[in-house]
Formats: C-alpha cells, sequence, structure tokens
C-alpha cells in the first residue's frame, strides 16, 4: 500500500495497513538508535513546526528530536494563554505559518478538532499531538508499537485501560488502535469518568477493578488521574481514587507474569499507580518514551518525506 | 393595489379539513377578495401565473433572533424580514435578547417603528426579567400594551424558579405566554454538544438530554400550579415530549415549538466539526429525532419555529468551544423540511402546513389567516418540483451561518406576499 495522507489527525479512521505501515518505518529507525551518529538527510530543507497550546515536554521535545535525526529544521511555538486572550486566532496563527513555507505544523490544543479545523484550510500537513479530549495518535502509535516488539499479534491480547476514560485522548487512540490491530479492551474508572456509547466501539466496561479481569489482562493501561477532575465533582478525593482504582503491588500479583504495564506520563506517582509499579520489570514507561521518537520519525517521513512505502534499513 | 394568482394548487382549509384544490385567487389592498375556479383578471391587476405551484397562507415563525439593535454586524430588523419574506414567511417573531434587551414599553416602539418599514409582518417579544436579568420582573403590563406577543428570557433559561412562577402567575390576567427557554446551566455546564457515543468519540464536553428535560418538567408544573400558559421554546428531548404530552392530557396550558435543524439533523453532524452544527439546545441523537417527528406528525409539538440566529463569519470561524451557538433558518426551512420530511413521504403538506402556518397563527391570536375571503393577504407560492442548491451567498440574511450548505433542496418559495404586497420573487 502506498502512503497517501497528508495529516495524521487520528487513528479512528487509519486502516490497519496503515497502522503497520507506520509502526514498521518506526520499528526500522528504532534499529538505528543504538549508533552514535543517528542523522538521516531524508528531512532536509523541510521545516516542521511544533504549535503547541498547551504545556507539553515530552511529545513536544520527542517531535522535536525525531524531527532533527531526520534533518528538518524544526522550530516550536508554544503559544501562551495570554495571546489567545488578545484575540490571536488559531487560524491566522496557522496561516501565517504556512505562508512562512513550513511543511508540517504539529498541534497540540485543548479543544477537540482543531487539527481538523487547521486540516481542512492549510497546505502543511497536520500532525495532530493531541486535541483536547479527541485523540493522541502518535501516543497510541508510540504504545502499539511498544505492544509490538513485546508481542507477536495482537490477535485476542486483553487490553486493560484505567482512570479517566471520559477525558483521555490517549485512551481514545489507544481503543482505535488497539481494536484494529485484533485486541480485546476493557476500561474501568470512577462510573462518572466513564463517557457513553462505548460499547459501540467494542469496548466493555468493568465498573470497578474486581470487575476488571486481571488475571487475564496481557495489558495493563494505566492512564494519568487529572486533579482538576475532582475540583470539577467527579470523584470525592485523590485517596479514594487511589483505594479504588490505583494500581499497585497488591492488585499486581492477581495479575500474569508476562502483564505489560503502561502509563503515557506524567505519572503522579503514589495516585493512579505506585513507584514500585511504575519501575517495575512489567512496566514500559521508559521503552514509550524512546519509541515516541521513532514513532514520530515514521510519521514526519511519510507525510512530508515522501515516504510511499514503509522504510527498510537493513 | 390588485394581485390575481391564476392556476395554482390552492391550499384551502375548512371545518373538513384541508384541501389541495386547482383555483385561482384575487387580491385587493391587503385582504383576499375572492377565491375561485377560474377567475378573469381586472384592470390593473398584477397577474401571477401559479401554475403547478402550491399557493398557501403565509408561513410564521414563532421564534427569530434580529439581533437590534446592538448586533447590526449580524443582522437588521429589516434583512432578517427580507429574509424571512425569500424563506416564504409573512410573520416573524423576534425574540429579546438584543442589546440593549427588549425590555420595556419604549423598546417596543423602537422596534415596531422599524418594523414598519420591513418586509413581512414583525411581532415583538418582551423579557420577563429587567435587563435579562433573571431577578426582577419586567414591566409586564407595559410591554403587553405595546404590542409583545409574549414573554422571555430566551437565550438564558430563569434558572430562580420563584422568579419563573411569579412571571407564570403575573402574566396570566395578560392572557400571553411565557415562553420557556428550557436549559438546567449546571446540567449543561461546558458542554458544546449532545451527550451520547458522538460526544465521547469527538471528545467535545457533552449537553445531556436532562439539561433540557428537567425545566421542561419544572415550567410544566409551574404552569399548572398558577394556571398560567407556558410555550417550551425549541423542544429538542424525547423525554421533554413524553413530559409535554402528559401534560397536555392533563389540561395544562402548553404549547412548543420544534426548529427544522432537529427534526432533519442529529449528532453525527458535528463530526465534521463544522462549528455550524454547533447550537443550543444541541442536536440530539436519532432516537431524540424520531420523538420529535412523531410528535410534529400527531400535534404534540404545535409549530415549527426556525430559531433563526445569525452570528458573523468571524463567530463561526473558529474552534468547536469558541464558537457561538445558533444557526440561521429564515431561508431554509421550507424546502429543508420539503425535501426531508414531505417528499419521502413522513409528513403530509398540509400538517406542515399545520406546523407553519395555521397553528402558529392561533398561538399568535391571527384571526385573519388562512386563504378565505376577507383574510389578510399573507401568502406563499411554492415550487415543488424547484432544486436548488443551499448557498449562503445567495442569502439576504446579513450572515451565513448555515450547516446545509451545499445541499441540494426542492419546494423553493418563489413567491411571498405580504399584507397584498409582494415582499418576494416577481410576477411572471
Amino acid at each position: 500500500m502506498a502512503w497517501q495522507r497528508k495529516d495524521l489527525l487520528g487513528l479512528a479512521d487509519l486502516s490497519a495497513e496503515e497502522t503497520e505501515t507506520l509502526l514498521r518505518s518506526a520499528l526500522s529507525f528504532k534499529g538505528v538508535f543504538q549508533r552514535s551518529v543517528k542523522k538521516f538527510p531524508t528531512l532536509r530543507g523541510k521545516t516542521v513546526v511544533n504549535l503547541f497550546y498547551e504545556p507539553s515536554t515530552r511529545t513536544r521535545s520527542s517531535f522535536e528530536i525525531a524531527g532533527k535525526w531526520l534533518s528538518a529544521d524544526v522550530i516550536n511555538v508554544s503559544v501562551s494563554n495570554s495571546s489567545v486572550v488578545k484575540g490571536e486566532s488559531l487560524k491566522d496563527t496557522a496561516k501565517t505559518l504556512e505562508a512562512m513555507g513550513v511543511d508540517a505544523i504539529v498541534l497540540r490544543h485543548s479543544v477537540a478538532g482543531t487539527p481538523q479545523y487547521l486540516a481542512r484550510c492549510l497546505r502543511p500537513a497536520v500532525i495532530n499531538a493531541g486535541d483536547g479530549a479527541h485523540e493522541h495518535p502518535t501516543q497510541a502509535l508510540l504504545d502499539l508499537l511498544t505492544l509490538k516488539e513485546r508481542w507477536d499479534s495482537f490477535q485476542d491480547k486483553d487490553a486493560l485501560i484505567i482512570g479517566d476514560i471520559r477525558h483521555s485522548r490517549v485512551a481514545k487512540s489507544n481503543i482505535y488502535g488497539l481494536r484494529r490491530l485484533g485486541a480485546k479492551v476493557t476500561v474501568c474508572g470512577p462510573a462518572t469518568l466513564i463517557p457513553p456509547g462505548l460499547e459501540k466501539l467494542g469496548v466493555e466496561v468493568a465498573e470497578s477493578l474486581d470487575d476488571a479481569k486481571l488475571e487475564t489482562a496481557d495489558l495493563i493501561y494505566v492512564l494519568r488521574i487529572q486533579r482538576e477532575r475532582q475540583e470539577e465533582g467527579l470523584f470525592p478525593s485523590l485517596r479514594e481514587y487511589s483505594r479504588l482504582f490505583g494500581l499497585n503491588a497488591a492488585r499486581m500479583e492477581r495479575t500474569k507474569p508476562e502483564v505489560v504495564v503502561m502509563h503515557p506520563g506524567p505519572a503522579n506517582l503514589g495516585v493512579e499507580i505506585t513507584t514500585e509499579v511504575a519501575y517495575s520489570k512489567a512496566s514500559s514507561i521508559q521503552e514509550q518514551v524512546t519509541n515516541g521518537v521513532a514513532v514520530r520519525m515514521a510519521v514526519l517521513y511519510h507525510l512530508i518525506g515522501g515516504g510511499r512505502q514503509s522504510v527498510d534499513l537493513d | 393595489m390588485s394581485i390575481l394568482i391564476k392556476q395554482g394548487k390552492l391550499l384551502l382549509k375548512d371545518t373538513d379539513g384541508h384541501h389541495l384544490t386547482a383555483g385561482s385567487l384575487r387580491i385587493e389592498g391587503s385582504r383576499i377578495v375572492s377565491i375561485g375556479r377560474d377567475i378573469q383578471p381586472q384592470a390593473g391587476d398584477i397577474i401571477i401565473d401559479a401554475t403547478d405551484k402550491i399557493v398557501g397562507p403565509g408561513l410564521i415563525d414563532t421564534h427569530v433572533h434580529l439581533r437590534e439593535p446592538g448586533r447590526e454586524d449580524k443582522e437588521t430588523i429589516a434583512t432578517g424580514a427580507k429574509a424571512a419574506a425569500a424563506g416564504g414567511f409573512t410573520t416573524i417573531v423576534c425574540m429579546p435578547n438584543t442589546t440593549p434587551p427588549i425590555d420595556s414599553g419604549a423598546t417596543i416602539s423602537a422596534i415596531l417603528l422599524k418594523a414598519k418599514e420591513a418586509s413581512v409582518r414583525v411581532i415583538p417579544v418582551g423579557c420577563v426579567t429587567k435587563g435579562r436579568k433573571g431577578q426582577e420582573l419586567a414591566e409586564i403590563g407595559e410591554l403587553v400594551e405595546a404590542g409583545v406577543w409574549g414573554i422571555s428570557d430566551d437565550g438564558d433559561p430563569i434558572v430562580d424558579g420563584e422568579i419563573m412562577r411569579r412571571a407564570l402567575e403575573y402574566s396570566r390576567p395578560f392572557g400571553i405566554p411565557v415562553i420557556s427557554h428550557a436549559e438546567d446551566p449546571r446540567l449543561m455546564g461546558k458542554g458544546v454538544m449532545h451527550e451520547g457515543f458522538i460526544s465521547t468519540i469527538l471528545g467535545l464536553p457533552g449537553i445531556p438530554a436532562e439539561a433540557e428535560s428537567v425545566m421542561v418538567a419544572r415550567d410544566l408544573l409551574l404552569a399548572k400550579a398558577t394556571n398560567s400558559w407556558v410555550h417550551i421554546a425549541h423542544v429538542s428531548t424525547k423525554e421533554s415530549i413524553e413530559l409535554i404530552t402528559a401534560a397536555k392530557a392533563r389540561g395544562i396550558k402548553v404549547s412548543c415549538e420544534v426548529t427544522p435543524h432537529h427534526l432533519v439533523l442529529t449528532d453525527e453532524a458535528v463530526q465534521s466539526f463544522d462549528t455550524n452544527t454547533k447550537v443550543n439546545p444541541p442536536l440530539r441523537s436519532k432516537e431524540h429525532v424520531e420523538a420529535l417527528r412523531k410528535a410534529l406528525t400527531s400535534g404534540v409539538i404545535d409549530c415549527i419555529a426556525t430559531d433563526h440566529a445569525p452570528h458573523t463569519w468571524e463567530e463561526k470561524d473558529c474552534d468547536y468551544m469558541q464558537a457561538e451557538f445558533g444557526l440561521i433558518g429564515l431561508e431554509t426551512a421550507l424546502p429543508l423540511l420539503y425535501t426531508h420530511l414531505v417528499k419521502p413521504g413522513l409528513l403530509e403538506l398540509a400538517t406542515l402546513w399545520e406546523r407553519m402556518s395555521y397553528q402558529p397563527a392561533k398561538l399568535l391570536g391571527l384571526t385573519d389567516h388562512g386563504l378565505a375571503v376577507g383574510n389578510r393577504a399573507d401568502i406563499v407560492i411554492m415550487d415543488e418540483a424547484l432544486a436548488k442548491t443551499v448557498d449562503p451567498k445567495t442569502f439576504f440574511s446579513r450572515s451565513s451561518n448555515t450547516p446545509f450548505a451545499g445541499e441540494q433542496l426542492f419546494g423553493w418559495p418563489v413567491v411571498t406576499i405580504v399584507g397584498g404586497n409582494i415582499a418576494f420573487g416577481e410576477a411572471k
């Protein structure tokens, strides 16, 4: 299959084939991470802008490194809330960047649908780096890559996602990706944080960790819990959240030895996951970060590097 | 001036019901003077050939936002009335959420003065509370004397149950409705679309159906307790319909309206992230739309009202959270409903006319409405076969915020006559 897309907006409509193409390329790029010189000339002369309307360290630096290792010029534009208040519109800012001749805009925004909005009116590639509670495709791709390295196949694997499903773009993108590659997905969290209609995505809902069949899970994906959800009255306290939904050593005793534990970071250690579990053998949190760079290289390569087939560096 | 409408399909109504009858109709001054199989023109008659076209009483919209005074960049009384005429409407009711709000006799008079020059009849609604602040009752007696149909703080709900109760009670002797924009602001929260499967996959904050339904329940109970008339604006949920059905069966004085977009679109339209699908109440899921369609046929829903809500380009050309709520509907309502409901056989043409013309006339107390000799000559001629693509560039409205742009629709109005004057279209 030859790569066709101009933009990467989400995993909802990304085919299994497209997903595999990106993952294969990412694996190839990752193969050279051990070398002392990791740079490829692929994107020489191309410009990538990280346009971030929300603070982010890991996603932004991951895209920056990915771009630089492909020899692109990478520019970071962090738009503070103050310039939003000043009335600088998203479209205006993006149009300005377009006029400067950039090739890709990596957008992080608190409002769902902003990448779609830009993609409709811009010539450069638009890469969604997280939009509201909608999607975070490169996060899900790096998670899938991490699993691909551990699993022979996704078919009938049991994935359990724990936390604030309602507000989580990471959960949404992972549900699409995991389902598309054949895994079963169960979500678990406070009833106030489970959004309606998930069954239509083929997802099961467990109302407590006791119902969640920790014993059969091949993947436990722990989401970050945002303090402001408690302030909004969606759950009583972090203490109770941790007691009911936190992943700790006692709960890990119920799991299979080969279970994979993931977290998109940054973790509230001691709240949704204990330090002990986060740094245990089951945890793949560090690998996820490494894979983030490989996946973003693959995305940039296919969207603006002219990559029509997956990269093969052997 | 005199007009002869020749050889149309006249939408007549008598005690037996509706009859689509071939015939002609003659107008002198502001009145219909004769209806017959074949009427000979008289000297000076403007002749309109209506062969193969529907000739019906003019449409009436009980809910539009004309934005004047205060936001003339979105719409004015003049442009909104022109848009109404182009849509086949002959009377429209304008909401008082302007800047300043229409909460006094003086502001009503100012509106009516401008309305005299407008292409269609404009009837204002006044505020329930002073300054639309939801705290103290406006001078309702003065508003009634100045000529309002009813009172409403539309755009916002009346959150305080005690104020709503007193508004209903106080307005009863005047025989006017209190128009309820039913919404619980806490349940609505920061929501921008219907809460359900689609809001889940889009990640946009949802508005539960109950944000409307619980307020409808409250207002029905208050109407019952005060024996007053409540008119529920833009009903959008299945549960609201169930409550109104039960209330009507118990003899509570309630009427209600539904918008064309709530009858035609579901929340799936939001998947495009097109900000023109952002409207309050939000586009609902299929089960709600089905309940609304049933209630429209059965008569639980009294009338169709567009909730025409113009906004500037900039107010819609932004992200979904930032965009204003609302869409315009005057120029698309009739072809939209004709195409989606009448043409596929889901609704009788006569029933559509009941909900868009006869019933709202009754609610407004317009006793001389309808195709009958002696009645006011408010008439629309509609071409069922005329197919046109919705193009906001051709709109008379100052705004273009419609989610229907680019859609091909049938059944467009071709001539609109208001009080004996041609307000839209040409004689040919």
